[in-house]
């Protein structure tokens, strides 16, 4: 057979090999497309930008295109929303499979996941659903956490879920059930203050002590994001975690807390509904790269990004 | 009582019990759920239950968004709702959600009196793999001039990863166009038959309507059939199938990948 073809694989086109950016000491933000010529056009910013794992797991396009351009200048973290850790039944090996070839692709600084679950049997409910805290549960993510960490070759942040129900059956709280699987799986924490205080007030505990009972050590990445107010059966306030404003007054003042506690731990800006300019996003941000820089100066200077 | 084996029996049923209700409102609120303190959480519940409907109804509106302008949003999003229930997904990927809702729209009672939404939707979701689909750089226009006239029959070609083709006896093509761009929404003028032709020659998805038996022909040719004999099936539906204008068009829209000679031994 005679062929007459272009090169057109993506081995033939060669795999792009992008710079090991260090995101020690940086503030960052969810990389929206819509942002993607606003942020090229930008390029003054030090600063790390993630992703939803899910979004880009397509053969191909415009997503790959854009993550590939934003990854040659900044470092990129790897979220991912939909692995279903926290659920019962084994994890979704296709699945594994995407999110590791994503890791091998695009090399991101951090990488991360949910305390949750959002697939039960064939049905993938789009939702990040809450965990009992049982021996029995614990267990299980422990497993699907190593097994996660077993097909990337590193270790993940698993990140601490905002709720608005509890379960009757859990027998230890949610920072003992969390300290025990960093414990048993050597994996790191992302601490999403916003979820904190969110279940917090969901919950009628104060935030300030869970974050005091929190393994801050394990702490490899913060999320702060925007929240909405409802009322619940009792007529209570009941916060929902809806990533569409900025972070609010109490959650920068918990953030303060923790950065002076623990020193310049990468700090990501959420918004992932009713998106603004991107101007926006980026005051946001450099509102915590502000914070973020003041305690490097006090711990140090230990961070490492261009000014 | 031993505590871990109840803890074990536990386990697996909070995710089955917990999701039995996500999408089904008759369902009471599961029994372990509860508020601060013990208390009541029907709302609390409602709150997943609302995360799911809304945030898979915003998904299907992101890759129907023809449709719903079509509709109205009150229209689709009750429309979406059915479909959701009925064929809720099964992958977390999103963006390959949605693949029954065509047929749904069909069937829907109270989307009879369109006939031709369901090939829009159709050519929405053609719109969104082709935008997914793998890079290729598409076969160039020249490529033909390198081959002996005398061969040219035998030509086989390679699809490019983005090619669809949407038919359909209605103008869909010009529907699609109108409710995807910025303007109004102005009445049609003709009500022929449009077939669409999908493709990604680069990273913006193209839209555009096949002449008469361009269907027909790249149909043939997409099941491996020589040029030849996917030109003679053409002609066959058509007398009007113009070849050498379908190629040309083919060529430019990056329909194709690669051309095989065919082998003659």
């Amino acid at each position: 057979m005679n062929a007459i073809s272009h090169e057109r694989d993506a081995g033939a086109r060669g795999r792009l090999r992008f710079p090991g950016l260090p995101v020690a000491g940086l503030a960052g933000a969810s990389f929206k497309h819509d942002h993607l010529d606003a942020i090229l056009a930008d390029r003054r910013q030090a600063m790390f930008f993630e992703v939803h794992a899910e979004n880009y797991m397509g053969a191909g396009g415009p997503p790959h295109r854009a993550l590939e351009q934003i990854r040659r200048d900044h470092p990129v973290s790897l979220h991912g929303v939909c692995m279903s850790i926290g659920g019962p039944q084994p994890l979704d090996r296709d699945h594994l499979d995407r999110f590791r070839a994503l890791v091998a692709r695009y090399e991101p600084a951090l990488v991360s996941e949910h305390l949750a679950w959002s697939t039960h049997e064939t049905t993938y409910f789009n939702d990040l659903l809450p965990v009992p805290y049982t021996e029995a549960t614990l267990a299980r993510v422990c497993e699907h956490i190593e097994a996660v960490q077993d097909a990337i070759g590193r270790s993940i942040l698993l990140e601490n879920p905002s709720t608005y129900v509890a379960f009757a059956s859990s027998t230890m709280s949610e920072t003992d059930f969390i300290r025990a699987i960093a414990r048993h799986t050597g994996c790191g924490l992302l601490l999403d203050i916003n979820n904190v205080f969110v279940s917090a007030t969901n919950h009628d505990f104060a935030a300030i002590d869970y974050l005091a009972d929190f393994p801050l050590s394990k702490v490899g990445e913060i999320h702060l994001a925007g929240h909405a107010e409802q009322r619940d059966d009792e007529g209570a306030r009941l916060l929902i975690d809806s990533h569409d404003g900025p972070v609010a007054d109490a959650v920068w003042k918990l953030y303060e807390i923790v950065i002076s506690r623990c020193g310049p731990i990468p700090t990501l800006i959420e918004w992932d509904s009713r998106i603004p300019d991107w101007p926006v996003l980026r005051a946001e941000a450099a509102a915590a790269q502000a914070i973020l820089d003041r305690s490097a100066a006090v711990h140090g200077a230990s961070s490492n990004h261009a000014a | 009582m031993r505590p871990d084996h109840c803890a074990q029996r536990r386990e697996p049923a909070f995710a089955a019990a917990f999701a039995s209700g996500l999408l089904d409102p008759s369902r009471a609120t599961p029994p372990d759920v509860v508020g601060p303190r013990g208390g009541a959480a029907t709302k609390r519940y409602n709150v997943y239950r609302n995360n799911v409907m809304v945030s898979l109804t915003d998904a299907l509106a992101a890759i129907y968004p023809a449709v719903q302008r079509i509709t109205g949003v009150a229209f689709f999003r009750v429309m979406a709702r059915f479909h959701i229930r009925a064929t809720p997904p099964t992958s977390p990927l999103l963006f390959e959600y949605g693949r029954a809702f065509p047929a749904f729209i069909e069937r829907y009672e109270q989307a009879q009196d369109m006939p031709w939404l369901a090939d829009t939707a159709r050519i929405e979701r053609a719109w969104l793999d082709a935008y997914h689909a793998a890079d290729a750089p598409p076969l160039s226009p020249d490529a033909l001039g390198a081959i002996p006239a005398d061969r040219l029959g035998d030509l086989v070609f390679e699809l490019h990863p983005a090619t669809r083709i949407v038919r359909s006896p209605y103008p869909a093509v010009a529907i699609f166009a109108m409710n995807r761009a910025a303007g109004p929404v102005t009445p049609l003028q003709s009500d022929a038959a449009e077939d669409a032709l999908v493709t990604r020659p680069e990273m913006d998805v193209m839209v555009r309507h096949l002449p008469p038996g361009g269907a027909t022909f790249l149909a043939h040719l997409i099941q491996g059939e020589t040029l030849e004999r996917a030109a003679a099936a053409a002609f066959a539906e058509t007398s009007s199938f113009d070849l050498a204008a379908n190629v040309a068009g083919m060529l430019e829209a990056g329909v194709f990948a690669t051309i095989d000679i065919g082998d003659e031994t």
